[in-house]
């Protein structure tokens, strides 16, 4: 068994609210207490609808936030509280692919001066090594040399969304976190990318953790995949398992809501009611008690914990786990 | 044309004026609506789907926006000729319509219910203030919004976005339209909302027997809630028939390439997914002959030279494609 390339540990990141002078500071839990684990190679799928946290969790990973609590150990390393000034290094090695390519991309710069940034603040080569670099990097995530005069917003959508791509591959990273990286591009586009990616991750045997709401384009890229739901993760376990035997209620509703393409599958679908609280005052028990159609009293007094139904599985659900015992 | 049919485009040409001369958006595109039906429009961005929206609804930028030629006919009357007083009063009142961002499309400093009073003085002059209140509030409880009564009194940004759309469908639906225009309704949303609100827009489609016209990039939303389907490629209409016959035998290559980019759930996890190489041309420099002949992978010497027109290949099924009619 290869060694996690990324591992995470009861990871927090709370946001703080500003209460008045005496009433308590309040947080958003946006991340509760999350665990798991990537191996090079290997792509983690995140999922759950908006305000489940997995922006959060993506950035708290690359330290763009600081955490609350909780490890982060990249490499067998604890970076959870390395600086700024430490982070510098490792930021050659973890990289981040943004949903819109238009705002992460500066559009005063050439797409070339954009893709040396990375090798000059490293001090990587000559200028003459960078720009050849630059080019090689261009023929790899598919544009053209040329590219490299041009302007950001000379590009469509999803060539924007290479040169993002290319930016991230530029210093040969191990990781990269992908968030909603697919999300805005056109399907037709949208497939050229995710091919890109799946390719890129052969050959680079790069570790990828791609976050989305699309549970179909999640599915097609993952290896493994977990589902959060207001901050925690509900239900993690490899793909094939996830979507042959879904535990978790949220994770069947999440499966059944999607739009499946064949007119001759229509209707007939558990649907979801209501809408995801609020992260700031979540429910007491389990934070889905409010939405799920098979809720108990136990559930709304206690929280379920994150256990193991069977090897690679794992789901928090009072229901799912009596389920597995009898 | 069936008796049924409520609106019928005929040849419709938009063009857009622009500081580099006119461009044509719409390049003569057809379709009929039928009472009670849902008719799919679907296209990448760019594809022109917004634009047959707001000509229909009469919605064109001024004076940017014009139709240049071609019918809309509701109901025996031609929308492209109606007076702007006219046309006033048929929107909102026989045709509305609900946008893909509610956050946008609700006014943020007035309440809920204040834009529902709005519809009413404009369309029900005959109501009372109290009639109007109570209206305003069984409308609300229509679409499934709970505690009516209170939320008439919130803003838009106290709620959520799943809401924000129930209010969206509930204004458009107050003077009880017989057609309602969707333009991406709900892309926006997480998937178990927008399940959700298309469940929505069923029941009430159900309960009124309007026509919807649903405009969407999704294949997956036709699918499911669509009857017929019109597929749209670079202002023109490429491919035109209804949902069982297009995903089961689809014939253009275009909507090949978009059915086959769409992840399976049932697929290979990491196998390659097809692709339709290249993005949509630029309306400026659109290529002679057939528009999607640069990404398309049967094209051949015809192609460059003449625009392939739609025409029937079979009982509800006509397509714009040289290589199709070879084949029959």
């Amino acid at each position: 068994m290869t060694k996690a390339i990324l591992e995470v540990i009861n990871l927090k990141q709370y946001y703080p609210l500003r209460g008045g002078l005496f009433s308590k500071t309040k947080y958003v839990y946006a991340v509760d207490d999350v665990s798991f684990s990537v191996k090079a190679g290997e792509t983690l799928g995140l999922v759950g609808e908006s305000g489940c946290g997995k922006s959060s969790l993506g950035r708290s990973l690359l330290k763009l936030l600081e955490p609350t609590s909780g490890q982060i150990i990249y490499n067998g390393q604890d970076i959870t509280h390395f600086t700024p000034k430490q982070m510098v290094s490792l930021r050659k090695e973890m990289q981040i692919i943004f949903q819109d390519p238009m705002e992460s991309l500066n559009s005063r710069h050439t797409v070339g001066s954009i893709l040396e940034e990375p090798f000059e603040i490293h001090k990587i080569g000559t200028k003459k090594e960078r720009q050849q670099k630059v080019r090689n990097l261009l023929i790899k995530v598919g544009l053209s040399a040329s590219a490299a005069e041009r302007y950001p917003h000379e590009f469509s959508g999803g060539q924007r969304q290479r040169i993002g791509i290319a930016r991230a591959i530029a210093l040969n990273p191990k990781l990269i976190i992908c968030d909603e990286a697919v999300s805005a591009l056109d399907v037709s586009v949208q497939s050229q990318i995710i091919n890109l990616l799946i390719e890129l991750q052969k050959t680079m045997n790069l570790a990828l953790i791609f976050i989305a709401h699309d549970l179909s384009v999640v599915r097609h890229i993952s290896d493994n995949i977990a589902v959060m739901y207001l901050g925690k993760v509900v239900e993690m376990s490899d793909t094939q398992s996830l979507f042959a035997n879904p535990q978790h209620p949220y994770t069947r509703a999440l499966i059944a809501a999607i739009p499946l393409p064949d007119p001759r599958l229509r209707g007939k679908r558990k649907l979801l009611k209501g809408d995801v609280p609020s992260p700031m005052s979540p429910p007491d028990g389990c934070h889905f008690a409010s939405r799920c159609y098979l809720s108990t009293l136990k559930c709304t007094v206690s929280y379920p914990d994150l256990k193991m139904s069977s090897a690679n599985h794992s789901v928090a659900c009072h229901l799912a786990m009596e389920e597995a015992s009898t | 044309m069936n008796n049924d049919c409520i609106l019928s485009v005929k040849e419709l040409e938009t063009t857009f004026t622009t500081d580099d001369g006119d461009i044509r958006v719409l390049d003569g595109i057809s379709f009929d609506i039928t009472k009670g039906k849902t008719v799919g429009i679907v296209g990448e961005s760019g594809c022109g789907k917004s634009v047959t929206a707001a000509s229909i609804m009469g919605l064109l930028p001024h004076p940017y926006g014009k139709i240049t030629s071609g019918e809309i006919n509701y109901k025996g009357t031609d929308l492209v000729k109606m007076l702007p007083e006219e046309l006033y009063r048929t929107r909102g009142n026989e045709i509305s319509m609900i946008f893909q961002d509610p956050m946008t499309a609700l006014n943020p400093v007035h309440t809920v219910g204040k834009q529902l009073y709005e519809v009413f003085e404009l369309h029900r002059p005959d109501l009372s203030t109290s009639e109007q209140k109570l209206a305003a509030i069984e409308m609300l409880k229509r679409v499934g919004i709970p505690a009516a009564e209170e939320r008439i009194n919130v803003y838009p940004h106290e709620l959520s976005g799943g809401m924000r759309q129930r209010v969206m469908i509930a204004i458009a639906l107050a003077c009880e339209p017989e057609i309602l225009i969707a333009d991406e309704p709900t892309t926006a949303l997480d998937v178990t909302v927008q399940a959700q609100i298309l469940d929505l827009m069923a029941n009430m489609q159900a309960q009124s027997n309007m026509a919807i016209i649903l405009i969407t990039h999704d294949m997956g939303v036709v699918a499911e809630v669509c009857d017929e389907v019109v597929v749209m490629y670079a202002g023109h209409v490429v491919e035109k028939t209804d949902v069982f016959t297009l995903f089961a035998s689809p014939k253009h290559p275009y909507t090949q390439g978009l059915l086959q980019a769409i992840p399976r759930i049932d697929g290979i996890p990491k196998s390659t997914l097809g692709t339709i190489p290249g993005s949509v041309p630029n309306l400026r420099e659109m290529p002679s002959g057939c528009r999607f002949r640069n990404r398309c992978q049967y094209q051949t010497e015809q192609c460059a030279k003449d625009a392939p027109q739609l025409a029937s290949i079979s009982e509800n099924h006509a397509v714009s494609c040289f290589l199709v009619r070879e084949e029959i």
